[in-house]
């Protein structure tokens, strides 16, 4: 039997579709950045600016700039102090489910791989919670994989409800929802959601994206300016660098988020920023590749041009990236991360999605941000 | 009636065009309220004014 | 050619310097549009009492802009009873709304100026609300319809230049439609400043209502205001702020 491949820009039944104009503005840009045309010139130019206009933000993601990354650095870290002082914020992430119903081809948790699956009891949760929240952590970030049969809606209104009790600050990485169901979970207390996109680019996204509602592309794109229409008070963008071409990517991200904030002043925008990883036994340099140098360009790029927004560093990098980019251009970092289900109590009940490079428990963390001479920061800020 | 702030007296109904010629009125520069209605220029011929309305009469001077 | 136009509402512009025709004598107003090239400027709307009075319409050259301001009105509803009046004379649909009611400081009432530009917007009028620079009412000026915004740079006719740049600088940076800096600028340096900063046009009148020599004064706006549009375009040169201490490397812990 030959499947018929699913419109990739086609909504779904039961996908709430709502006016506007962003994924449009922002598949344009996309398209039209052509970042080979900047020079040392523009980057010099650009860096002498109060405000970083969107051409800047093009001009600080191109391959002119990488060799200004010092000077980048010392501006983000004025703009960085200007903005959050010399406060990082900590959290850590549970993994409820690792269900999924989607086959992405570059994900640990794809439909087809033979992974342990698993589903955390109500009470698996509470204690887990419990036992983070036993470190002083205070924020947490709740993720599922993108099963909305497995892990449905109410099921992670009940965690985040739970969660409540042990956290000021509640955040989601789950799959895209419509509208009220953001309501809804808003309701039990969450008040940020991350949807990342992975590529921008839409026919890599159609190769990348073989089945599952993750397939649909303007759902996916659209879900933060729903999750802010339900009454999320932050919303978090992000593009996995590397699939694709990573400079246009991340300007297509920071683009999004650009014209979300334009569109709803209000709502706090942050960033995070996982990358493919090269291959470490390949000579020649293949563009595409973010090595650290280019993931510190774009993340420095992104504080220049959007001096407010949060930015988290994940666990991916190794404890020596992460401990320099706080308080320079990043604002929040993890700690104490297991990524597989569970696993902060008791053994993890599911495998992994990804592997980490940062083990260290929330108390190293701790003092290792507190040696830099910046303050560890566990409740930024509290649910009236 | 009431003319531009001032009271005057108006002795009978009269068209509103020939009532703008008396008093001097170049029609192509100004605007005519009559009891905060505007009347637009080309009703100037079908409209009467009564003793008891208030009119404006307005035109442009320099400003900023 | 000039391919470096200003559009408000669809009207393409090529001069960036609206003048304000209050305080001058009829016969100067047509010297000083002449000697500035001006193609914008605004008009007030009074009582017509004097009625065989000359009037400034026949001294504002054919193809110049007529940009009727609701000056006086001390509410929305007032000006937009201004607003309908000044189009009913027949000289276009824009509109500088400003609404005044605070007779000592003659600061702009920013929520009233935002219900009148909605109104007038439904009407079809292309309204170019005058404004305190704040941002959110900015932002309510946009979803009201405005054309173009109109900050006020210093308390109006104070000459005193752009008191309130920072604020201006964040007006360009957000919002997408033309921002004029009116009232306060005092001198051709600083509207050349705040063509530098990227506002798309400046509006004077009393600094050159009130110079020695008004025609030559209006000149200089003209010339400042081109050479602050060119500066702009050309894209400012770097002034380093932040490069004292850039040279201590910050990016030594990179591992590819």
């Amino acid at each position: 039997m030959q499947l018929r491949a699913t419109n990739h820009m086609q909504y779904q039944d039961g996908m709430e579709k709502i006016s506007s104009d962003i994924m449009d503005k922002v598949i344009n840009g996309r398209k039209e950045y052509d970042y080979s045309i900047y020079t040392k010139k523009d980057v010099l130019n650009t860096l002498a600016k109060e405000f970083i206009s969107v051409e800047d933000f093009k001009i600080l993601l191109s391959p002119a700039a990488e060799s200004f990354l010092n000077d980048m650095a010392h501006k983000a870290k004025l703009e960085t102090m200007k903005h959050f002082g010399n406060s990082v914020c900590m959290f850590t992430p549970l993994y409820i489910a690792n269900y999924c119903e989607n086959y992405c081809v570059y994900c640990g948790f794809n439909c087809s791989n033979k992974i342990n699956r698993a589903k955390l009891s109500y009470d698996e949760i509470e204690k887990e919670m419990k036992t983070i929240s036993e470190t002083g952590l205070r924020e947490i970030l709740i993720l599922t994989g993108e099963a909305k049969k497995a892990s449905s809606v109410e099921y992670i209104g009940e965690a985040v409800k739970i969660a409540k009790k042990y956290f000021s600050t509640i955040g989601l990485e789950i799959y895209p929802l419509n509208t009220d169901e953001y309501a809804f979970l808003q309701k039990c207390g969450a008040d940020f959601v991350s949807v990342y996109q992975e590529t921008y680019n839409t026919d890599k996204y159609e190769e990348l994206h073989l089945r599952g509602p993750k397939r649909i592309y303007p759902y996916r794109i659209n879900a933060q300016e729903r999750a802010i229409l339900g009454g999320m008070r932050g919303v978090a963008f992000g593009s996995l660098l590397g699939l694709d071409d990573f400079r246009k990517d991340a300007f297509a991200a920071g683009l999004h988020a650009y014209l979300i904030q334009q569109k709803y002043p209000h709502a706090e925008i942050s960033f995070s920023f996982p990358r493919l990883r090269p291959f470490i036994n390949i000579k020649e340099k293949r563009p595409n590749d973010v090595h650290e140098t280019q993931l510190l360009q774009v993340m420095l790029a992104y504080r220049l041009f959007m001096p407010f927004a949060g930015i988290t560093i994940s666990t991916r990098e190794r404890a020596g990236f992460r401990d320099n980019v706080i308080g320079m251009c990043a604002t929040k970092i993890s700690a104490g991360v297991s990524v597989g289900v569970g696993g902060h109590s008791e053994k993890e009940k599911g495998d992994e999605q990804f592997e980490i490079s940062d083990p260290r428990s929330v108390k190293e963390v701790f003092d290792s941000i507190t040696e830099k001479g910046l303050q560890p920061v566990f409740t930024d800020y509290v649910r009236v | 009636m009431k003319f531009n702030g001032k009271e005057i007296l108006l002795e009978k109904d009269v068209i509103l065009s020939e009532f703008l010629k008396t008093m001097g009125y170049d029609a192509s520069v100004i605007a005519v309220e009559i009891n905060y209605e505007i009347i637009p220029k080309a009703e100037y011929d079908k409209t009467l004014i009564h003793n008891s309305d208030t009119m404006e009469v307005v035109n442009f001077v320099g400003g900023g | 050619m000039n391919t470096d136009k200003l559009i408000i509402g669809k009207k393409e512009f090529n001069s960036r310097f609206i003048l304000g025709s209050g305080k001058f004598s009829l016969e100067m107003t047509k010297t000083v549009i002449e000697n500035a090239e001006i193609e914008m400027a605004t008009l007030a709307l009074r009582r017509a009492n004097n009625a065989g009075s000359e009037n400034i319409l026949n001294y504002i050259p054919k193809g110049i802009t007529l940009l009727p301001n609701t000056s006086g009105a001390r509410n929305a509803q007032e000006a937009v009873r201004i607003a309908r009046l000044a189009r009913e004379i027949g000289c276009g649909d824009f509109v500088k709304v400003e609404v005044i009611h605070d007779s000592k400081y003659l600061l702009p009432d920013n929520y009233e100026t935002a219900k009148a530009t909605e109104m007038l917007a439904k009407e079809n009028f292309i309204v170019m609300p005058y404004m305190y620079p704040d941002l959110n009412a900015a932002r309510d000026m946009v979803n009201a319809g405005a054309a173009a915004i109109m900050p006020l740079g210093a308390p109006i006719g104070s000459n005193k230049g752009l008191l309130t740049k920072d604020f201006i600088k964040i007006l360009i940076d957000e919002i997408s439609l033309p921002i004029i800096v009116d009232a306060g600028i005092g001198r051709p340096s600083q509207a050349c400043e705040a063509m530098e900063m990227g506002c798309s046009a400046v509006m004077a009148n009393t600094a050159v209502a009130t110079a020695k020599n008004v025609a030559l004064m209006a000149r200089a706006f003209k010339l400042a205001i081109e050479a602050g549009r060119s500066a702009y375009l050309a894209g400012l040169g770097r002034v380093l702020d932040y490069k004292a201490e850039a040279s201590s490397p910050l990016t030594d812990f990179l591992q590819d």
